[in-house]
């Protein structure tokens, strides 16, 4: 066991992006995301990134308080900026022979740009991440967006129980060790007791789904029409939000456009 | 549904006729025959042995039983003259998990799901919420965090998620079955005011009949092949099925199993007047058995938290540890830290062979974290939990510092959650399990079990009697998943004691428990007392200590 | 009026066409697979990470033989629940979910999580939701794999050479094939004799 706690999945909310709608941060998100997956270059990534990073710092999340906070994000995005370094056949003066890894100007370029690609589609995630509520947000699916209302309730009834197992998992990492068990050595020995640990875990997890699902059908779930309790509400905030993420999206676009830069990443 | 605005007596009356079910795959029939009328606002108790299809028969009622082929029930089941499954808010259901009866992360929505489900206009909605929660007791903001209710206040809320629906047929499964003793009784007096004050249809399961025998007026008794054995008034009914129902081990009001009391060899100072802290590391007075009541395990100023240092600095202090023992200097007790957050502290205890120690205390007040602590599972906060060469028998005398088999050999915890400890897909392989680890450690190091490596014959033979001790060697070839509730309590113990520890440490070993899985456990734990180990149990139960004659140490007052 | 209930458990729902009807358990079943999926995912990704980074330094495709990790709800979905679609939720659901827990991937976990669960989606539909045997679970899960890669290659690893996308789709259809087919049929198996998929299409045993 070990201060393995609970990941913060849904953080403290506060301030401006946290009083707009759920699906407008959830489709203004997507739509940035679109943007920068199927553009290659840098400029419009670069804009982009740049462009959430001013808004995140307008609702007081600055950039030292993310880095902080999401630096597992920034490694992994330099993890792939090398992979790609490596494995890039982009030309240019050779700056690295090493072995089998041949890094040239052109594949550094190449690998630097992904880099910040990985940077700038995180970051749409982790904002609406930290900023909604899983309710609120499963009220805008199922209410505005549609989504069949059964599968976005289970859905989210669902998520509660991963608290529930990530506490779980330390419990029975503790109940196996008293029996004994992990003695196998190397890491054969580790996958072995992962493996019994994770499948004890999908028993109780799939114990518990049962039983969930006959107290939700004894209160009458998927039964047949139903109302709502609350109702998603869109303000001015939620333009402000809107008008935010397309300038970023549309803008993005135009400044590469402009500079006649812009690759799509099939091209 | 159209809310009623007449809150005036509004029970169903619900029929049985010759009802049955019949799982796919099993032998026997769960329920034969059953031929019945519930009058409208009546309340009844539902009691027979487990196993004898109680949940299946409420379920079919609620209708929201699991049929794997659709082809399990036969007979007829009415609720106000229709079938159950058309009846949806007509029927108010609980069941015994708290953790999987509230289904929303805030209070507020999560007593309004059913509505919603019921197309209540939402107008409607919020001040029936606010009523449903008055009415069980539980004042509490609409958007107060349902992760941090305790479990007696996670069934208060699932009732209130049931009576906001205005049920007129309220089923209750063993709903008190994972509370608390006030838990229980909070809950039960919710659930009287509002069937009482409604007059709803009520039946509840429930083998703690003392609880509910105020509430209810009429007594079901099933019997083993799930018929019906006695049915009337509740006092008649009671006195008439006593026997019966003592013998299915259901807990009938002022009655405890008889247990044989613990020999008690070896007059070591150890008994209900002395405090723990009374001895601190005196040595024990001469014994007439030697090792009876000489001190296996003790804690000197332990503050225990669930909150543990991260895994690499456990593994450094382990190593530093180690390395300050093979060189005979004194093992490094920790400091205080202030980020752990201990949830006891200043605990000091000496844990002897053939003594029981009870540790007790209200809610929160860290006993099952001192039980893992002293079970070397958790390190301490603070302090220091130390074994005696008696008990370390060549290895480091800090249990934390143990590995896997080392432990197994010495000291056997039982989890309070069976499932948990579940290693093997049958209950054979499963007490065979611990045997193995320790013989191939053995062939593997110098490390030694008590009274030297035990042979293949011998495991055999202690399994073989475990396996008729507990009552499971017909199950042998079974999956331990699949047994029932008293089933698998009693493996998960038996799993423990075949590798022969000398010290068992169990957290809340009788919670839940048909009173004769109760006696089979105290039977088994007293022999274990007699054979020298220490036993120390995490406890409500104030049966469980008058039977183990066990020291009590009360935490958090 | 002596066998009325002749018809299946459940929800009024679940009382026509049994097979390929959802009803309220398989629903609720579906979304705590694919929610214990990705914890189960986390912790292996936890687990593995010193490993993972390390050869993903050394030789970025290789990360592409514990791909199958990622994988593992679309199939064992599609096994447990035995119903259209199911691999499909559970796939893009614990996508979503590992991406919640991971961090680092963002939004794209919606394409790549409809794109995997399509892959072992249409394997079974191929089948007709009518087998889940072992060799239909090793292909969905192989094909699983090699939708990952095609998604994979298309929106992060553009820049790669095109041999070393090659080298990274015979991994990731490998791993698929390996872990989220083969060995999650016998997850299934050992799920069944535990009796907790007693109310599921997969679990229901034969009447004697």
């Amino acid at each position: 066991m070990s201060t393995t706690t609970a990941p913060t999945m849904f953080g403290p909310r506060s301030g401006l992006l946290a009083r707009a709608n759920p699906v407008v941060k959830l489709l203004g998100a997507l739509l940035i995301t679109l943007v920068i997956v199927l553009s290659a270059d840098p400029v419009t990534n670069g804009v982009a990134l740049a462009g959430q990073l001013v808004l995140l710092a307008g609702v007081g999340l600055g950039p030292w308080r993310l880095l902080t906070r999401l630096w597992p994000v920034v490694l992994a995005a330099l993890v792939s900026g090398w992979g790609t370094a490596m494995l890039s056949d982009a030309g240019g003066p050779v700056l690295l022979h090493l072995g089998w890894i041949t890094i040239t100007t052109g594949s550094l370029g190449a690998g630097a740009a992904i880099a910040l690609r990985g940077l700038a589609i995180a970051l749409p995630g982790i904002t609406v991440l930290l900023t909604t509520d899983p309710t609120d947000l499963a009220d805008g699916l199922a209410q505005t967006l549609g989504l069949p209302a059964r599968f976005v309730l289970a859905a989210l009834a669902a998520m509660r129980l991963v608290e529930v197992m990530i506490t779980e998992w330390s419990v029975l990492a503790a109940a196996r060790r008293a029996r004994g068990a992990g003695g196998g050595r190397g890491p054969w020995g580790v996958l072995v007791e992962f493996g019994g640990q994770a499948f004890t875990l999908l028993v109780q997890s799939l114990r518990r789904a049962t039983r969930l699902a006959m107290t939700m059908e004894a209160r009458g779930f998927g039964a047949g029409p139903r109302t709502w309790a609350r109702t998603p509400h869109y303000g001015r905030v939620d333009v402000l939000v809107g008008v935010a993420v397309v300038a970023i999206a549309a803008g993005a676009l135009a400044v590469s456009l402009a500079l006649g830069t812009h690759r799509f990443i099939w091209q | 549904m159209t809310p009623r605005a007449d809150p005036a007596p509004t029970g169903v009356a619900v029929g049985l006729e010759n009802f049955g079910w019949h799982y796919p795959g099993r032998q026997d029939p769960s329920l034969t025959g059953i031929s019945t009328t519930i009058a409208p606002g009546e309340r009844v108790l539902l009691l027979g042995p487990s196993g004898a299809g109680k949940s299946t028969l409420l379920q079919a009622l609620a209708g929201v039983e699991q049929d794997p082929d659709g082809q399990s029930g036969s007979g007829r089941v009415t609720v106000d003259g229709v079938d159950p499954r058309d009846a949806r808010g007509v029927v108010g259901f609980m069941h015994q998990d708290p953790e999987t009866q509230v289904i929303l992360s805030r209070v507020g929505d999560d007593v309004a799901f059913g509505l919603e489900n019921l197309a209540v206009p939402r107008e409607q909605i919020w001040p029936r919420v606010r009523q449903a929660l008055d009415r069980v007791d539980l004042q509490l903001p609409l958007e107060h965090p349902t992760t941090a209710l305790s479990g007696g206040q996670k069934q208060r809320l699932a009732l209130a998620g049931v009576m906001a629906m205005r049920p007129r047929l309220l089923l209750l499964d063993e709903p008190t079955a994972s509370v608390d003793h006030d838990g229980a009784r909070q809950l039960c007096a919710a659930v009287a005011g509002a069937v009482r004050a409604d007059g709803i249809t009520m039946v509840v399961v429930e083998h703690r009949v003392a609880l509910w025998e105020p509430v209810v007026e009429r007594v079901i008794v099933l019997d083993d092949h799930g018929r019906v054995a006695f049915d009337g008034p509740t006092r008649q009914t009671l006195h008439d099925a006593r026997e019966l129902l003592q013998e299915q081990g259901t807990w009938v009001p002022g009655w405890v199993p008889t247990t044989r009391p613990p020999a008690r060899t070896g007059a070591g100072p150890a008994g209900p007047e002395t405090s723990p802290r009374d001895h601190a590391g005196a040595p024990d007075p001469a014994g007439s058995t030697p090792g009876a009541g000489e001190v296996l395990l003790s804690a000197r100023g332990l503050a225990v938290s669930r909150v543990q240092p991260p895994r690499r600095a456990i593994a450094r202090r382990r190593r530093r540890a180690l390395r300050a023992w093979r060189h005979g200097e004194p093992l490094p007790e920790a400091g205080p830290d202030a980020q752990l957050r201990p949830v006891a502290a200043g605990i000091d205890l000496d844990v002897r062979a053939g003594r029981a120690l009870a540790v007790t205390g209200v809610n929160g007040a860290g006993k099952s974290t001192l039980a893992l602590t002293l079970a070397g599972l958790l390190v301490p906060a603070e302090g220091s939990v130390r074994a005696a060469e008696a008990l370390a028998a060549g290895a480091a005398p800090d249990p934390s510092l143990w590995d896997g088999g080392e432990l197994v050999s010495r000291v056997g915890t039982v989890f309070q959650h069976p499932e948990h400890q579940f290693l093997r897909p049958t209950v054979r392989e499963e007490l065979e399990f611990g045997p193995r680890q320790l013989r191939r450690r053995a062939g593997r190091s110098s490390a030694r079990t008590r009274g030297g490596t035990p042979s293949e014959a011998d495991d055999a033979a202690r399994v073989a009697d475990l396996l008729r001790r507990l009552r499971l060697a017909d199950l042998a070839d079974a999956n331990p998943f699949t047994l029932s509730g008293g089933q698998k309590r009693r493996l998960s113990v038996a799993t423990v004691l075949a590798a022969a520890p000398r010290v068992l440490i169990l957290d809340e070993p009788t919670f839940g428990q048909d009173a004769r899985t109760w006696r089979e456990l105290v039977d088994l734990l007293v022999a274990e007392l007699d054979r020298g180990t220490a036993v120390v149990a995490v406890t409500h139960d104030r049966d469980l200590i008058a039977a183990l004659e066990a020291e009590e140490l009360r935490l958090g007052t | 009026m002596t066998q009325v209930r002749n018809t299946s458990a459940g929800t009024s729902q679940g009382r026509g066409t049994r097979r390929n009807s959802w009803r309220v358990v398989d629903i609720v079943v579906a979304a705590v697979l694919a929610a214990v999926c990705a914890v189960i995912f986390w912790m292996w990704s936890n687990l593995l990470y010193p490993l993972v980074s390390a050869s993903a330094v050394a030789y970025p495709p290789s990360g592409g033989l514990v791909a199958g990790g990622w994988l593992v709800a679309g199939t064992l979905g599609a096994l447990i629940i035995r119903r259209p679609g199911a691999a499909l939720f559970c796939e893009l659901l614990a996508a979503v979910l590992e991406g919640f827990l991971g961090t680092h991937f963002g939004w794209t976990v919606v394409i790549s999580g409809l794109i995997q669960g399509l892959g072992v989606e249409l394997v079974f539909l191929l089948t007709r939701y009518r087998r889940f045997g072992l060799l239909t679970a090793t292909v969905a899960g192989a094909v699983s794999g090699l939708f990952l890669a095609v998604g994979e290659n298309l929106m992060y690893n553009y820049e790669w050479a095109t041999d070393q996308k090659l080298v990274y789709a015979v991994f990731t259809t490998l791993s698929g094939a390996v872990i989220a087919g083969a060995l999650m049929w016998f997850v299934m198996r050992a799920l069944q004799a535990t009796g907790v998929l007693g109310a599921l299409a997969s679990g229901a045993a034969r009447r004697r």
